[in-house]
């Protein structure tokens, strides 16, 4: 999954670059809420170790190997937060050192197995084992899941930056300039893959460190637990500052993976029309039914004048060079919720600079 | 015969060691990347990976590719070892995704074999896609074959990057090297105590336990290297001495990559 130079466009790596600095920038700054001499021995380390677990060249049912990706157990210990230093540094040694994956798909390798892979491994370890034992079985099984989901959805991400780029870039000829195939046939080429082997091995060596683990050193285990016994004096517990933030984050993803079911849902919202669904009959008779009043006869004059004054970056939710509808909603929704975050942190850190100033210390 | 999880992992151990040993060799000899100033190394060769992935046309990458070839000889780069580490290896599995693209590729026909037919579009966009890989792959690979690591490190601060990221990438590197040289050792010393074949179910659960164990060590290294780091006056202050002075050849360089890189851009658009 480690994208090299030249399958992606440079505007698709920049745009990339940025998502994964803010996602290295809010893990920065959460954990630096533990004492930072801690965390450069402890993430470095730990870095480290993924980058030998990557390595290890693991049997798979019907004779083939496999390598794990190690973000899921290094989650699982150290937090999402950790889990995302640690799994990105070593990439960026495999990249700029040992040459594995590209100098400009960087941002977007951090992106995908990193960031995504931590939060969809922390997210579903933290439901699928929830209220359940240090030791117990469930926890092994959500484990083995995690690190399934993790790199499938690292991997369904990395199919669609492939997808998009022969819809948006061009030579002269009419030639794809970066990775060659439509969405269609890359997410299915680069899921198969991942559905059979890659995920089999991420979670065949999570399950196997976690049962290892429990065994062994079921301490490593807590600060992810969700346990109330959490020894806060633990080197590696890097709990993050608060809560509910996360709560947010679950909230909004859960959300977002949701918004496909908008185009299921059959007609227009209620009171939402544009002119030209006013004007058409079958519209104005499920007003009539609904409403039990007389439908307008023509486009009132003010919603005609006044239907051109703002046009939406995003035209019925679906940007013009996504084919499939589903996957436009979805693209539109990441753009709304990156937009809003935006705003919130911005007007958080705007209000914080203004309020008055708390001492912490 | 077929090698199992043991083998075929200590084999990546014993690779990755070589790798580094060569890379130390070559920035060690005297030639045009290693007499330059690292910063101008780092600046110079990702605009030009820049160049690579901005060009739209397959002559100006081609070009590029000549020019990474050049650097690479004036470097006493051995073509032998590029063409083993990166040509050979690209083109195996770029040439897997790109071959296809000739036929699927939406276009002008202009031949076809049975039931396939080859689209100029298709052809154009395989030969760009393995040739915009090979070229930008050289780049990397040149620079981390001409410049020590501790020294790229340093360069890196040049783009800004945060002290605690510089010192969290250079202990990084050092405990790699540490881990694979543990790990290899427990896999050796488990080898040497297996008899007969194992199967694929133990090598499984042999790969979780060998991982389990190492992470327990890593965690215990990494507190020892706290508790030192501690001792030795560590309050959070990452100091990296920057002793590297630019001369007039490292301006000219400079000058050289970026004007190349900028006129790359400017013909491949």
């Amino acid at each position: 999954m480690h994208i090299p130079d030249g399958y992606l466009s440079p505007s698709t790596c920049a745009v990339l670059y940025a998502a994964a600095a803010t996602g290295w920038y809010s893990a920065l700054k959460r954990l630096k809420h533990v004492l930072l001499t801690r965390v450069v021995p402890l993430i470095s380390v730990f870095a480290a170790f993924s980058f030998v677990v990557m390595m290890f060249n693991l049997p798979l049912p019907g004779g083939t190997t496999g390598h794990a990706l190690g973000v899921t157990i290094a989650t699982i210990v150290l937090g999402p937060s950790g889990g995302i230093l640690s799994i990105s540094i070593a990439l960026v040694i495999q990249a700029l050192f040992f040459g594995d994956g590209g100098i400009s798909s960087l941002g977007a390798n951090c992106f995908n197995m990193a960031i995504v892979g931590s939060l969809v491994a922390y997210g579903s370890y933290r439901v699928i084992a929830a209220g359940s034992g240090i030791a117990s079985r469930r926890r092994v099984a959500a484990s083995a899941i995690a690190g399934y989901l993790a790199v499938n959805a690292a991997a369904l991400v990395a199919a669609v930056e492939f997808g998009i780029q022969p819809i948006l870039f061009h030579d002269a000829h009419g030639s794809p300039l970066y990775a060659p195939y439509p969405l269609r046939v890359a997410i299915p080429a680069m899921m198969i893959g991942h559905l059979t082997f890659a995920g089999l091995a991420e979670a065949g060596i999570t399950a196997g460190v976690v049962a290892y683990l429990q065994a062994a050193d079921p301490a490593l285990l807590r600060s992810t637990s969700g346990l109330s016994a959490n020894a806060g004096g633990e080197a590696w517990a890097l709990r993050p500052a608060s809560g509910s933030l996360r709560r947010l984050w679950i909230a909004v993803a859960a959300l977002m993976l949701l918004t496909p079911l908008g185009i299921l849902a059959a007609g227009t919202a209620w009171g939402e029309w544009s002119p030209s669904q006013l004007a058409k009959t079958n519209v104005q008779t499920s007003i009539v039914r609904a409403a039990d009043t007389p439908a307008p006869a023509a486009v009132p004059s003010g919603l005609q004048k006044l239907a051109n004054l703002w046009t939406a970056p995003f035209p019925a939710y679906a940007p013009g060079f996504v084919r499939s509808r589903a996957f436009g909603y979805l693209l539109s929704a990441m753009f709304a919720v990156g937009f809003l975050l935006a705003l919130s942190l911005s007007l958080q850190h705007f209000l914080q600079k203004r309020g008055p100033t708390e001492y912490s210390g | 015969m077929k090698r199992g999880f043991l083998e075929s992992t200590v084999v990546g151990f014993a690779r990755i060691i070589t790798r580094a040993m060569i890379s130390e060799e070559t920035a060690r000899q005297t030639g045009f990347l290693q007499a330059l100033d690292p910063r101008v190394r780092v600046v110079g060769l990702f605009s030009l990976v820049l160049a690579v992935t901005l060009s739209k046309k397959i002559s100006v990458v081609a070009a590029l590719f000549v020019v990474a070839v050049a650097i690479a000889i004036s470097s006493r780069v051995s073509l032998l070892v590029l063409a083993k580490r990166v040509w050979l290896v690209v083109l195996a599995f770029t040439a897997v995704i790109a071959v296809p693209a000739i036929f699927v590729t939406p276009g002008d026909e202009v031949a076809s074999v049975g039931f396939l037919t080859i689209t100029e579009q298709g052809l154009r966009t395989a030969v760009m896609l393995i040739l915009r890989v090979e070229t930008a792959v050289t780049f990397t690979t040149l620079l981390i074959l001409c410049t020590p690591w501790s020294h790229v490190l340093k360069a890196l601060r040049a783009f800004r990057l945060p002290k605690e990221v510089i010192a969290m990438l250079a202990m990084t590197h050092r405990y790699v090297f540490l881990l694979v040289e543990t790990a290899g050792q427990m896999l050796e010393s488990r080898r040497s105590r297996t008899v007969g074949i194992l199967k694929p179910a133990e090598q499984r659960r042999m790969a979780a336990r060998t991982a389990g164990v190492l992470l327990s060590k890593s965690i215990e290294l990494s507190n020892e290297v706290y508790f030192a780091m501690q001792s030795r006056g560590f309050r959070g202050d990452v100091e990296i001495l920057s002793d590297f002075r630019m001369g007039t050849w490292d301006y000219l360089g400079l000058l050289t990559f970026l004007l190349a890189a900028s006129f790359a851009v400017w013909m491949g658009r």
